[in-house]
């Protein structure tokens, strides 16, 4: 309990500094948002494995640490930087150091007319219409400890907009790093994507840690997919094997739009995300894809929701996981389909591949159907390699750790295999074909 | 003596289903191995593939002068011995191209021969794929993932002809084809084969035996040999069925 409250009255005075360092921006109408939101943070309860949503996660290990808020600025040089961009991959790369924008090192030059990419903090500046009607409107805070502290410490992250009509062929790396070198830092990064009417474009949020250190990540991203917009998202977790990642998306479909996300997540002790989207209008698109590979000690729980709450949507979901060692792996696909939402389409996959007798787990799917004229289906697997498969390899000739690559190999491109991102996508490649010595 | 089979017993979960089994098989020869449904010549193939399973229980087997029993199944298939699957397995996201580059290479590997460069290997597929006139497509997809019936066997036949082995066993590989699949099955089979190599079909049908000429027919019936005999016995089956033969075991 002490330490509860330990990690809340680290953050509440820390927010009393942050809000010293806000200067003019604490006089926006936004600031009223942060301190409301500091005020749920505050009463919100901490999550525990009594808390079903939270029941085979168990979180506590964040507070054994006491996590600076407020990080001096780390200095880094365009050399650190470049090796976790894509060489010249992306036309445009917004570089984040311990949650804070960095133009220096970011590539935004030529911006094509009709895609914004800036800070949420400079958007707050220029009174960014977008911005206000937008922020922290579907990521609400009340009862969620982790989305009010971000809301109530939100000033940089990456905002994009795409105006309406505009087709961005080219896409936007979006580079979180952290720096924890010194000190155990808490990184709040805030995200907001606006795609409005008939656009399109992609993004890949990244990220990743200067060194192998403890530290938190705390982020929140809310997207918008407007009518017969296209939006296709990344996100590659690469955080230290020692760091906490929570985060949480929210993504908002309008009429025909269509929205795509692969979440690959390797890094961090303790990682959870939560993926919600809802079908505001007929006719959306959703796809959600995931891979996650964990190994030793660490664990990974992704929860996904999604919301037909319209009729004429479709959507896809795939998550595979593949453990080793004694990690534990969480899969909770919700899908509601209300009432209203006839004629839906909700396909979920989960695939599981143990690689040890001690790894773990815990996959559910949750169906709530509420309307009669629809198709769902659901399954889940959790298994070894299989077999017959071995067996045939090696009346080819290959032997058992090669023949388990190749599997391994196959069984995680399958999700990889649809991302759009080519860099990313032959990125992750390489890490698998690495990782399973091919 | 390439294949010597002695006195083979196996069990399959506690069950005895080969009882006895003995069979010799010399460099450039065909034997056929037929007989009913539930005989034991899948659990025959996989047997000598080394499934684990199978257990062998009895007996011993030399492939080349080597306890064959011994051997891991993939060093059985370095040293020359291939099973065409009665059911393949389909390999979701193993592509064809990297299955048989893999294998290639594994097997150079064993036998302390340099591995294939992409332009050689390439090449090569490429003339084997002529002589089971497979479709160049085939190459990228996943092993066998929907692949049709008669895709699945021409492309275990396919895998034959670039692994070239000493010891192909082809376990119904002509089941399920149209005529001109089967052709084509047969033809591959007929085209590799050499002084040098020896094949094992076993099949239902005397219409393959057309194409692929045996030296040997054989009769398993409940895990034993029970008649052998030159390729005209195929054609006595064919007409007679099993029946005859059993009752002549029974007498
Ligand atoms: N993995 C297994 N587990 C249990 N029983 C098995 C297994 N494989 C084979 N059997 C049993 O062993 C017996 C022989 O099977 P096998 O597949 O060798 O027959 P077969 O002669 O190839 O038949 P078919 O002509 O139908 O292919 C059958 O009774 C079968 O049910
Ligand atoms: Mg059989």
């Amino acid at each position: 309990m002490s330490d509860i409250l330990e990690f809340k009255n680290t953050l509440i005075s820390g927010f009393a500094a942050l809000e010293k360092s806000l200067n003019g921006q604490s006089k926006k109408a936004f600031h009223s948002v942060r301190k409301e939101a500091l005020t749920k943070f505050e009463h919100a309860d901490f999550p525990n494995i009594k808390n079903e949503e939270w029941r085979h996660t168990n979180i506590s290990p964040i507070l054994k640490h006491t996590f600076n808020p407020l990080s001096d600025a780390s200095l880094l040089s365009s050399a650190d930087v470049q090796k976790f961009v894509f060489g010249d991959a992306f036309k445009y790369v917004m570089v984040f150091i311990n949650g804070k924008f960095h133009p220096e090192l970011s590539t935004l030059d030529n911006l094509p007319e009709g895609l914004i990419v800036k800070s949420i903090a400079a958007a707050n500046e220029e009174n960014n219409t977008v911005v206000e009607k937008h922020l922290g409107k579907y990521a609400l805070s009340d009862g969620q400890i982790f989305t009010a502290l971000s809301t109530a410490y939100t000033f940089d992250g990456a905002f994009i907009n795409v105006k309406a009509g505009k087709v961005i062929e080219d896409s936007v790396h979006i580079l979180f790093i952290t720096d924890s070198r010194n000190e155990k830092l808490i990184t709040q990064p805030r995200n907001l994507f606006v795609a409005e009417k008939n656009s399109h474009a992609s993004v890949l949020e990244h990220y990743v840690s200067l060194q192998d250190d403890v530290y938190f990540t705390n982020a929140v991203t809310e997207v918008v997919v407007e009518e017969n917009a296209f939006f296709d998202h990344v996100k590659l977790q690469e955080e230290s094997k020692k760091a906490f990642h929570i985060s949480r998306m929210e993504i908002n479909q309008k009429r025909s739009s269509n929205f795509t996300s692969h979440a690959v997540s390797l890094g961090g002790i303790i990682s959870r995300n939560d993926v919600n989207s809802k079908f505001n209008e007929d006719g959306g698109e959703c796809t959600l894809n995931g891979l996650f590979m964990i190994e030793g000690s660490q664990l990974s729980d992704t929860h996904t929701l999604i919301d037909h709450a319209k009729p004429h949507c479709n959507s896809h979901e795939h998550y595979k996981g593949i453990l080793d060692d004694s990690s534990r792996g969480v899969f909770n696909g919700k899908v509601i389909v209300r009432q209203d939402a006839q004629k839906t389409n909700a396909f979920q996959q989960n695939n599981n591949i143990l690689l040890s007798t001690d790894a773990v787990i815990n996959t559910k799917p949750q169906l709530e159907i509420f309307a009669d004229d629809v198709k769902c289906s659901h399954g889940a697997t959790i298994g070894q390699l299989d077999e017959e498969a071995m067996f045939y390899l090696k009346t080819r000739g290959i032997g058992d750790d090669i023949g388990r690559g190749m599997l391994l190999h196959a069984f995680a491109s399958d999700v990889v295999k649809s991302i759009k991102l080519q860099p990313v996508r032959d990125y992750i490649e390489t890490i698998l074909s690495r990782k399973f010595n091919q | 003596m390439l294949l010597e089979i002695k006195n083979l017993y196996a069990n399959v979960e506690g069950k005895e289903i080969l009882r006895g089994i003995n069979l010799t098989v010399n460099k450039g020869e065909i034997h056929a191995i037929m007989g009913p449904n539930g005989s034991g010549k899948s659990t025959l193939a996989n047997v000598l593939a080394g499934h684990s399973s199978f257990e062998v229980t009895k007996g011993e087997v030399f492939y080349n002068g080597k306890n064959l029993l011994e051997l891991s199944p993939e060093d059985r298939a370095r040293e020359g011995i291939f099973l065409a699957f009665q059911y393949p397995v389909e390999l979701p996201g193993v592509s064809n191209t990297n299955l048989l580059k893999t294998a290639v290479n594994e097997i150079r590997k064993y036998r302390g021969e340099e591995q294939m460069d992409a332009v050689d290997f390439l090449q090569m597929i490429k003339q084997k794929m002529k002589l089971v006139e497979l479709d160049d497509s085939l190459l990228r997809r996943s092993v066998n993932e929907g692949f049709s019936g008669g895709e699945k066997k021409r492309n275990e036949i396919f895998q034959m002809a670039v692994l070239e082995p000493t010891l192909a066993i082809l376990d119904e590989t002509d089941s399920g084809l149209d005529i001109d699949a089967l052709r084509v099955v047969a033809n591959g089979v007929t085209k590799l084969k050499s002084a040098e190599n020896a094949t094992i079909v076993v099949t239902h049908y005397q219409r393959l035996l057309n194409y692929i000429v045996p030296d040997f027919v054989h009769v398993l019936s409940k895990g034993r040999i029970v008649k052998s005999g030159g390729k005209e016995l195929a054609v006595e089956l064919e007409e007679k069925g099993y029946d005859w033969i059993k009752e002549k075991v029974v007498a």
